[in-house]
């Protein structure tokens, strides 16, 4: 059997192995779930119903979808570049702190001004976070992996200081119950993002943020100069820098647009959702992981990986929604693992071919040999 | 005197150390092959609870159930670690994307929480534990007391596999066969050796580390199981690796360290100073990158850096 590398990618082979697959993943999870004792399609049957059926699923849905959504988009405008800032974690909670910050700051003012300034201050959290990795990365050649990995921690470290253990002036100290259950003060009315319902179907105001900056990147990677030399930097630094491209500025500019894009992934939390600073929240859904995951299945597309945060959001969402006694838990977790796994691998039919050859008894045929 | 905080802060941190030094082992051997295993939390834990699970169903004397544990632990870790290295070395997957995957795949709300749910382990204490192994008028001994001598076998067994590790690395033939995989794959294949097998090999056996040292949190430090036992032990064991260079005996050192810093704000408070946690937690990590920058230059990364080839994937026909 030998493995070579295709030489023309068909445009079917890159819908069809995904959607193969998600299949084979499925059936995996329902090899596990069958071991264990478990009926597979009753239990995919819930999981499909919570997910995207029942009543109000599609909106709670799209709720566990928009940080995904962030946090794939940061993903993936990195790993284009075959940086990988693995931070959209940390940058995550940089722009929900920032966010919440600037949302109590700026309490009292007319609400659009409020969210605006949300919006700004959550992209500059994580952009700044962001610009640490880059610059070790962009002046010191220091790996980024690991150095944008570690800050994840340090930040969530920050963020249970920032509520547990300090009086800080996000930590709601007032009362005696705010004194016993450490939390963050509540946003202010102005600091809440507006929602629309069609349908039935609430969109909130963050999940079309997130739809607009997967626009503005595909644009930005596909109809602008910088799009292009930084792809042909995430290709060869080499060939960028003797074309007369600044790498190490590019370098720095698509991590710190990485990490704005995950900060608005936090401010959106702050907003949307959660209404105050929440560290136990945010740092249990490891939304900066599973962006990953998301970039990857997407293939580092921004439409995909709307799209791809939407599924993925439902299974998340109907993990919580499970979550009890008799549905089994860490369902969730294994089967995005398994997707990942099987996207992973499939990965390879698309770009190579697999030919299984026997070993050749008979002399080679020159005749066709000459003729091809 | 063995009241002191140095005496406590440093026993403990050997306590705390130990998982840590396991999964380091591993991830040192793994990496050293040129795969990178961000998957090392997911592995620790799948063992932590297949461990578990052992000394819960096992009946058997202490010390076989024991035994046994780290057993299926190992096989546990090390049954994980196959499914990344599967996808890395065979597959040609992205390493990190592929890592990230096997910690959500595992991990705290993924397969061990699946396992430990279906199992039904959650709520009883250990059935058997590792106790200190010396006894109890060598514990007490002055200063060395607590800190040598009132440790668990898993504490001596992980000296010794520091020392193999070590002496394999740099005094065996495959071990320096398996450093010329993890710098250049293409001259250690024009030597011969054959890299895929390689790869293979020390990934597992970093799962099998992973997996013991995952052990070594339900059954020695905290022994019980809860989801997530390891409370991100995985991600420290691999800014470990990093903080010691990739050498086996500065992962001791570097795990004993880092174990101190989680033990010291405990100590601190029973001494009557309260300072955040958070500080000392998050000392580890900045270190880490610290470490990181300062061999930055090309030639403190050539004698301290990473293996060249960490995180390529090897295909011959594209060398």
């Amino acid at each position: 059997m030998r493995i070579e590398r295709r030489l023309r990618q068909p445009w079917w082979l890159s819908v069809v192995v995904p959607i193969v697959s998600i299949c084979v993943a499925i059936l995996l999870g329902a090899l596990v779930l069958l071991l264990t004792g478990h009926p597979p399609l009753h239990n995919y049957r819930r999981l499909f119903d919570a997910a995207f059926l029942a009543k109000g699923a599609l909106s709670d849905t799209v709720i566990s979808a928009t940080p995904l959504a962030f946090t794939g988009l940061a993903a993936a405008v990195a790993f284009r570049m075959n940086l990988f800032n693995i931070g959209g974690e940390g940058q995550l909670y940089a722009g929900a702190i920032t966010g919440a910050t600037a949302g109590l700051l700026l309490a009292g003012a007319p609400s659009p001004i409020v969210i605006a300034g949300m919006i700004a201050a959550g992209a500059a959290g994580g952009a700044v976070l962001a610009a640490i990795p880059g610059i070790f990365r962009a002046f010191l050649s220091t790996n980024e992996i690991i150095t944008s990995l570690m800050l994840n921690y340090v930040v969530a470290l920050v963020l249970d200081y920032l509520i547990f253990d300090s009086h800080s002036y996000l930590r709601d100290t007032s009362g005696f119950e705010a004194s016993v259950f450490p939390q963050g003060k509540t946003l202010p009315d102005e600091a809440t993002w507006p929602s629309w319902t069609l349908h039935g179907l609430a969109l909130p105001f963050g999940f079309l943020v997130a739809i607009g900056v997967a626009a503005l990147v595909w644009a930005l990677y596909s109809r602008t100069r910088f799009g292009f030399e930084v792809q042909v930097i995430g290709d060869s630094a080499r060939a960028g820098r003797y074309a007369g491209m600044r790498t190490r500025r590019k370098i720095l500019a698509v991590m710190c647009l990485s990490g704005a894009i995950a900060g608005l992934g936090g401010a959106s939390q702050d907003g949307d959702f959660r209404h105050q600073l929440d560290p136990r929240g945010l740092t249990a859904a490891n939304y900066g992981y599973a962006g990953i995951v998301v970039a990857a299945l997407a293939r580092y597309n921004p439409f995909a990986v709307v799209l791809i945060a939407f599924l993925l959001g439902g299974l998340q969402n109907a993990g919580y929604t499970l979550q009890g006694a008799d549905f089994p838990a860490g369902l969730v977790g294994v089967m995005q693992g398994l997707i990942l796994f099987c996207t992973l691998g499939g990965e390879l039919f698309v770009r190579y071919r697999v030919r299984i050859e026997r070993p050749a008894r008979k002399p080679a045929r020159p005749a066709v040999e000459a003729g091809a | 005197m063995n009241n002191s905080l140095l005496v406590v802060v440093l026993a403990s941190g050997v306590a705390y150390g130990t998982p840590l030094l396991y999964a380091a082992l591993g991830e040192v051997l793994a990496e050293r092959s040129g795969v990178l295993n961000l998957g090392v939390e997911g592995m620790m834990l799948v063992g932590a609870v297949m461990g578990f699970w052992t000394v819960q169903r096992v009946h058997a004397t202490s010390s076989v159930a024991l035994i046994g544990a780290i057993g299926v632990a190992a096989l546990a870790g090390a049954a994980m670690a196959a499914i990344h290295a599967f996808l890395v070395v065979t597959l040609r997957a992205n390493q990190i994307v592929s890592g990230l995957a096997l910690t959500i795949f595992a991990g705290a709300a993924g397969l061990s929480s699946y396992l430990g749910n279906d199992l039904n382990l959650a709520g009883s204490p250990a059935k058997h534990q590792f106790q200190e192994i010396f006894p109890k008028s060598l514990q007490d001994a002055p200063v060395i007391g607590p800190i040598f001598f009132g440790q668990s076998i898993l504490v001596y067994a992980s000296w010794i596999c520091v020392v193999l590790v070590a002496l394999y690395l740099g005094r065996t033939r495959a071990g320096l066969n398996l450093r010329a995989v993890g710098e250049s794959p293409a001259a250690a294949d024009a030597m011969g050796i054959n890299v895929a097998a390689y790869r293979y090999a020390h990934t597992l056996v970093g799962g099998a580390f992973a997996g013991i040292g995952g052990a070594a949190f339900s059954l020695s430090v905290t022994p019980q199981w809860v989801d997530g036992i390891t409370q991100g032990s995985g991600w420290i064991a691999i800014a470990l690796v990093i903080f010691a260079f990739w050498r086996p005996t500065l992962c001791l050192v570097g795990a004993y360290f880092f174990g101190a810093f989680t033990a010291l704000p405990f100590a601190l408070q029973s001494h009557g100073v309260t300072v955040a946690p958070e500080l000392f937690q998050s000392l580890p990590y900045v270190m880490t990158v610290l470490a990181l920058v300062l061999v930055s230059s090309r030639a403190a990364r050539l004698r301290f850096g990473a293996p060249a080839a960490l995180g390529l994937p090897y295909v011959r026909e594209e060398r």
